[in-house]
Parts: C-alpha cells; sequence; structure tokens
C-alpha cells in the first residue's frame, strides 16, 4: 500500500542520510521525498511517499522515530491531510496547437511563466492525481522537459505541530 | 587568525575527565596525534591494543562488565574502519561504548587524502548516534550529548569523528553550541495502566513463564526479577545474553531457550499461557520459527525500545520501559501466588531430558566443572561458536555482569580482547575467558595488551584443532560433507602464550586440567590454557525442525 509519511526533524547535516537509509535498507524505493525548511528555526519537514508493506513499514516507522535528530514521524492518512504538489513543464508551441493549449492551461488551472523561442513553460499546483491529469493532457504535445517537485502533506487540525 | 584559550584535543581530554572516563582503549595513528599529545598530561590511563578492532571489543567488555561507558580511540581511515566490527558488536548487544575516531583535516576531507574513509557514513547503521565535528567548539557539548545518548535508554556505541585540524584549532570555551537533543525522550516508567492489566494477566494464568534477555543484565534488573520471580513462583527461561539475569542455580532456573536451548526451556516456551519477555528482543536464534513460536502464550513484553515491540513476535500487552523500572511496578502490584503443578512439570520435562554431562575427560563439559569448583563465581567471557553453547549450558554463573558474550553478531574474536576490558573494569575479581581455537586465533595478539599492562586474565582454550560450531552444522545438515573447517595441528597455543608474554599451559590429560586450572587462576598474570580436546562433542540440544521442539539431543 502507499503511504505517505511525515517527519519533522532538526535541520543537520547528514540527517537525511540518515532517513533515507533506513528506507533503502528495507528495500523500499522512495516514490517521492520533499524537504524544506518550517516556520521553526532550525526544524525540517520531509514528506516521504513510499509503497511497502504495512508491517515492515511500521518497523521502519518505529526506527526513524528513534533516530536522535528525529522530532515527530506520522504516516498520515489521505483523507486527513491536505497535499499538494507543484510540477513545471516546458512545451513545444506552434501555431496551429495554441489555442488548443491555452484551453487546456484554462481547463487545469495552470499558468504560463516563462515563454522563449517558441516554447512556454508552465506550472501547476494541485493534489498528485491533478498533476496526473495535466501530464496527460499535455502528452499531446511536445513536452521538451518537465519536474515535479512530489508530495507535500500537512495534517488538518492540530495533529503533527511542532509545539 | 584569531587565538582562543584551549584546542580541540584539550577540550576533548577535559570533556572526557569530566565524564568520569579513567580507561581509554585505543591505538594512535596520524590523524589522533593532537590528542595523544594531550592525553600524557591528563589522568585518563591509555590501554594500548594491538589492532583497533581489540581496542572496541576492550571498550564493549569493560562497559559490559561495569556498566560504565566504554571508551576506544583510533585514528582515520584504517583505524576507523577496523573499529568497525568492534563497534557492530557494541551495538548488537546494546553495550555503552563512545568511540572516538580521527580524521583529516576538513580541507581534505571528500577529497581521498591519505587514510580518508567516511568513517561517519559507514557508521550510521551501527551507531546509535555519530558525529563528525566541525567546529572546535562544539566539542564540550558534543561529548556530553555522546555520553548521555550511549548510556541511557537502550544503550549503545556513539561515535565522534574529529578531523585533525579540528583537534589543533583554538577556540574560546564560551562559544559552543547548545545541546540538541529535543528528539531524545526515553520512556523510562512503564504505563501505569499497561502494568495493571500485566498483573491483572500474570494472576490469571496457570503457566506463566518469565524469557529474561540482556536487557534484564543492561538495566541492573537482575534483583528486581529474581524478587518478582520468587513472589510470583515464576519460572525463569533466558536468551543468550540474559544468562545472568538470575543466578544460575536457582530452583526456577530452566536454562536457556532457542535453537541451542534446553528441551525444559523450549518446552516451557511452547507450554505457557502467559509469557513476561523481559528485555529481549526475540531474535531468532533464540524465537526458532515464528510461527510455532509460543502459540499457547499471551506475551506482555518489556522493552525500553519501542522499536522492539512487536517487531518479530506480536506482543498481546507491550510496555515500553526500563527493565528495572517496570519489574518493580508489576512486582508492587502482583501478590504472592503459588504455581507448582506448572512447575513440577518442567521439572519432570528437564529430568527426562537432562543435558549429557561429562565428569572426566578432557571434555569441554568436565573443563566447566572443574573450573567452576576453582573459580566460583567469576566473570565469565565467551567467545562465538560451539564452546559458546557448552559455556551456557555447564557453567552456571551468579546473577548480573558475570557472563560477557557477543550474542546479537555472534564476532569471533570478541572473547580476548572483551576479556581484557572487563579486567581492566572489575579489578579483583577474576576474568576467565573460554575460548574456540578458531575464535583464539583471530585476536590473540591482544594478549600481549594484557602482558604490557599485567592484566591477568585466564584464557580457556577448547582445542578441537576445528572450526566446531561448522564441523556440527556440516555434520547434521550437510551430510557430514566437512568443508574448510579444519584448523590443523599446526598451532601450539601454550608456546604462542609464552612468546606473546605470558603463561601459557598444554593440557591434554585428565588429571592435568585442576593444576592448571588453579595455577592459572592465582598466578595473577595472563594465562592461557590449552586444552586438547579429546573428541569433537556437538553442542545438544539443537533445534532442526520447524519449531522450537523438533530437536537433536
Amino acid at each position: 500500500m502507499k503511504h505517505t509519511i511525515s517527519i519533522l526533524c532538526d535541520d543537520t547535516p547528514g540527517v537525511m542520510t540518515r532517513i533515507s537509509g533506513l528506507f533503502s535498507r528495507r528495500g523500499f524505493n522512495i516514490e517521492s521525498l520533499t524537504v524544506g525548511h518550517t516556520e521553526v528555526a532550525g526544524k525540517s519537514r520531509f514528506t516521504i511517499v513510499v509503497k511497502g508493506d504495512d508491517n515492515v513499514l511500521e518497523q521502519v516507522r518505529k526506527q526513524l522515530q528513534k533516530q536522535i535528530h528525529v522530532l515527530k514521524v506520522r504516516d498520515i492518512k489521505h483523507d486527513l491531510t491536505v497535499e499538494r504538489e507543484h510540477a513545471l513543464i516546458k512545451l513545444k508551441v506552434n501555431d496551429i496547437q495554441r489555442g488548443e493549449i491555452l484551453q487546456i492551461i484554462t481547463a487545469v488551472q495552470a499558468r504560463i511563466i516563462d515563454s522563449t523561442d517558441g516554447t512556454w513553460i508552465l506550472e501547476i499546483t494541485g493534489n498528485s492525481m491533478h498533476i496526473d491529469n495535466a501530464f496527460n493532457l499535455f502528452r499531446n504535445y511536445k513536452i521538451l522537459e518537465s519536474i515535479r517537485t512530489g508530495k507535500i502533506a500537512l495534517e488538518r487540525g492540530e495533529a503533527g505541530s511542532i509545539t | 587568525m584569531k587565538k582562543g584559550q584551549t584546542t580541540g584535543a584539550k577540550a576533548l581530554i577535559k570533556a572526557l575527565e569530566s565524564e568520569g572516563v579513567e580507561y581509554i582503549f585505543g591505538y594512535p595513528g596520524g590523524a589522533t596525534l593532537p590528542i595523544y599529545d594531550e592525553l600524557a598530561r591528563s589522568p585518563i590511563k591509555h590501554i594500548l591494543a594491538r589492532h583497533e578492532q581489540g581496542a572496541a571489543h576492550m571498550a564493549d567488555g569493560y562497559a559490559r562488565a561495569s556498566g560504565k561507558v566504554g571508551v576506544c580511540m583510533a585514528t582515520s581511515g584504517p583505524g576507523a574502519t577496523n573499529l568497525v566490527t568492534g563497534i557492530a558488536t557494541a551495538y548488537m548487544d546494546s553495550s555503552p561504548v563512545v568511540a572516538i575516531t580521527g580524521q583529516v583535516s576538513r580541507s581534505m576531507i571528500g577529497n581521498d587524502a591519505f587514510q580518508e574513509v567516511d568513517t561517519t557514513g559507514i557508521t550510521i547503521p551501527i551507531t546509535k548516534h555519530n558525529y563528525l565535528v566541525e567546529n572546535a567548539s562544539d566539542i564540550p557539548t558534543i561529548v556530553k550529548e555522546a555520553f548521555h545518548l550511549a548510556s541511557t535508554g537502550r544503550k549503545g556505541p556513539v561515535l565522534i569523528d574529529i578531523p585533525k585540524d579540528v583537534q589543533q584549532e583554538f577556540f574560546n570555551l564560551r562559544e559552543g553550541r547548545k545541546i540538541q537533543l529535543e528528539g531524545y525522550k526515553p520512556t523510562v516508567t512503564g504505563h501505569p495502566g499497561q502494568i495493571k492489566r500485566a498483573v491483572q494477566l500474570i494472576k490469571n494464568s496457570k503457566n506463566p513463564l518469565i524469557i529474561a534477555g540482556g536487557g534484564i543484565v543492561n538495566a541492573d534488573a537482575s534483583e528486581v526479577i529474581l524478587e518478582l520471580t520468587e513472589k510470583a513462583s515464576i519460572p525463569v527461561v533466558h536468551t543468550l545474553m540474559g544468562k545472568s539475569s538470575i543466578p544460575n542455580n536457582h530452583p526456577l532456573y530452566f536454562g536457556m531457550l532457542g535453537y541451542h536451548g534446553r528441551i525444559a526451556a523450549n518446552t516451557a516456551v511452547n507450554r505457557a499461557d502467559v509469557i513476561i519477555a523481559a528485555g529481549v528482543r526475540f531474535g531468532d536464534r533464540s524465537t526458532g520459527p515464528l510461527n510455532t513460536f509460543a502459540k499457547q502464550a499471551k506475551i506482555i513484553h518489556i522493552d525500553i525500545d519501542p522499536a522492539e515491540i512487536s517487531k518479530n513476535v506480536p506482543a498481546f500487552l507491550p510496555i515500553v520501559g526500563d527493565a528495572k523500572k517496570v519489574l518493580a511496578q508489576i512486582m508492587k502490584l502482583l501478590p504472592e501466588l503459588k504455581h507448582d503443578k506448572w512447575i513440577d512439570s518442567l521439572r519432570k520435562v528437564d529430568a527426562e531430558h537432562p543435558l549429557p554431562f561429562k565428569t572426566e575427560g578432557v571434555t569441554i563439559q568436565n573443563i566447566l566443572r572443574i573450573l567452576k569448583e576453582k573459580a566460583k563465581n567469576p566473570v565469565l567471557v565467551t567467545d562465538v561458536g560451539k564452546h559458546q553453547m557448552f559455556a551456557a549450558h555447564y557453567f552456571p554463573v551468579d546473577m548480573g555482569r558475570t557472563f560477557l558474550t557477543s550474542g546479537g553478531l555472534g564476532t569471533m574474536g570478541f572473547s580476548v580482547p572483551a576479556a581484557i576490558g572487563a579486567k581492566v573494569a572489575v579489578g579483583e575479581k577474576s576474568v576467565v575467558d573460554i575460548a574456540g581455537d578458531g575464535s583464539f586465533l583471530m585476536t590473540c595478539q591482544q594478549i600481549t595488551t594484557a602482558v604490557q599492562y599485567n592484566i591477568p586474565v585466564l584464557i580457556l582454550i577448547m582445542n578441537d584443532y576445528c572450526l566446531g560450531m561448522i564441523h556440527q552444522l556440516q555434520d547434521v545438515l550437510y551430510g557430514k560433507r566437512y568443508q574448510s573447517c579444519d584448523l590443523e595441528k599446526i598451532v601450539d597455543y601454550a608456546k604462542l602464550a609464552e612468546s606473546l608474554g605470558a603463561r601459557g599451559i598444554r593440557v591434554t590429560k585428565d588429571s592435568d586440567i585442576e593444576p592448571a586450572v588453579l595455577e592459572g587462576l592465582s598466578n595473577n598474570r595472563p594465562t592461557v590454557i590449552d586444552f586438547i580436546l579429546e573428541e569433537k562433542p556437538n553442542a545438544y540440544p539443537m533445534v532442526v525442525g520447524k519449531s522450537l521442539l523438533e530437536y537433536v539431543e
């Protein structure tokens, strides 16, 4: 089953290796991993998406919790969280397709953030399914490059907060 | 550059002194020379090992025997990688060790410099935590954290990697960073609700059983568990690491469980309706095949490490906390109980399946019998292999820190240096090492350390000129196709010991066992006795089937 693990930790060198090492040792392939600063100085939050056996993952969660610089580990539930992902897509745009592409951009609420030499860079924000949809729609055109941030997630309500 | 009051190396030694460190087991090298220069001016005694692996095992043996943090030190590169086996050994058995390694100077890190290795990277999976020191001013805080981490919660090794230029860097003492252990809060006291539930379970049980693990020894919980055992008359079995949980001659003691477990112990596990598993991690050597393990029992699992709960065996009632605290909490609420019928049934099994005992000949059983008579209650250190199983079965130890063995990692070569470290810790009390000829040969050069500092350990080699456990496994499971387990009659271990500066005695006949043991126990110098065993006995019982009750005996 797919799990989203949210980890609050100290922002210290090596913390990334310690965390990702625990997943790779158990044979988990990390689907996405995002990390960034939080509102508290010196604290970072990871959002990690992995697929795997529930029992083994529970063991990994406990091992993560044991790491000295890890403050909180939560296997967060899809329906109790707000999730977002961000994507950039660079498209080759010609005169014939321009109209269609603009319609899709409107439909998926994307934005054109760059236009250079007949290419557009679009940005799209939404949950992962929304990004998947957008990619499916743009796949019919010439995608030159693309990047997804991977999922970031926060639990609703007071669960998981730092203090 | 602005100069300060002190250097990294100076601050390190000061910090170690204020942690109460008396001994460092180490081996110097280019990247630790500034530390050694400071060490000369410190009351801390340095014990020079003969290989860094030995230094780590010595620190580990010291820690296991004393309960205090053992400290080892090595240089960068090969010094650090040689420590790895010793650190991993300490990690698997939750032994509090602080390892200090030198590192190449900061400007050279990552450049494949001479004797450079990514020490912190290599040791992440085998340490509780590790540090690469980036500023000399952080050293006092890091040392404080390292000792705290190593010796609290689930104990374990912590490594501090210090670049050479950091050791030489000047700084002012007030510049350092603050302690940063927000995410580290081990649960020590058991949850009162869970304690009440445990008491209820035990009260309602007809066939309760205690499985005592290494956590009992680590938590110094022997007295409490003994009191609980007697108050509620609950039989005790133990894992290899938990052998010294209660005195082995106690009437409620039923021996070791597991792959080489006593039949009565394994039967008890299978018939128990409630199991109090304290300080155990249900390692595979102890449980055998998991799908047939303790199927009748509701398991109360007491452990300081929440990650151990339901890792291998599902816990019916988990209690996270320090074994000593939790058992005391349970005991307070538990009334006196009697389980005579249950205990009698186990005694009957034990009488039907006694351990094969030999009282004559140059056999391991006989040697251990005579040793027990003469040495009374020594600290027994074992190496890894067949002799280890014999020692677990045939040498009754007292409770406490009296049985030191590499249980988790199963490190051959552990015993000689660990015995040296243990002897440094316990002083007058005798330390006896039971080694196999194979394991002895792995680290025997460390004896010269014992000679140099006059650390009188007694080392008994159970010499069958082969790798006994491998021989046994090939005998029982591989159709007697013996492969690469013959060490041949090459080494004269008594002469080897003498040439290393120790006393060496060779014993080939029955009547020489006692005088040799007596000499070794009383001559006050490192002594090696080479017992030429008259046979290659297999260590039985041995589980061969799909459950702990399918065995060869």
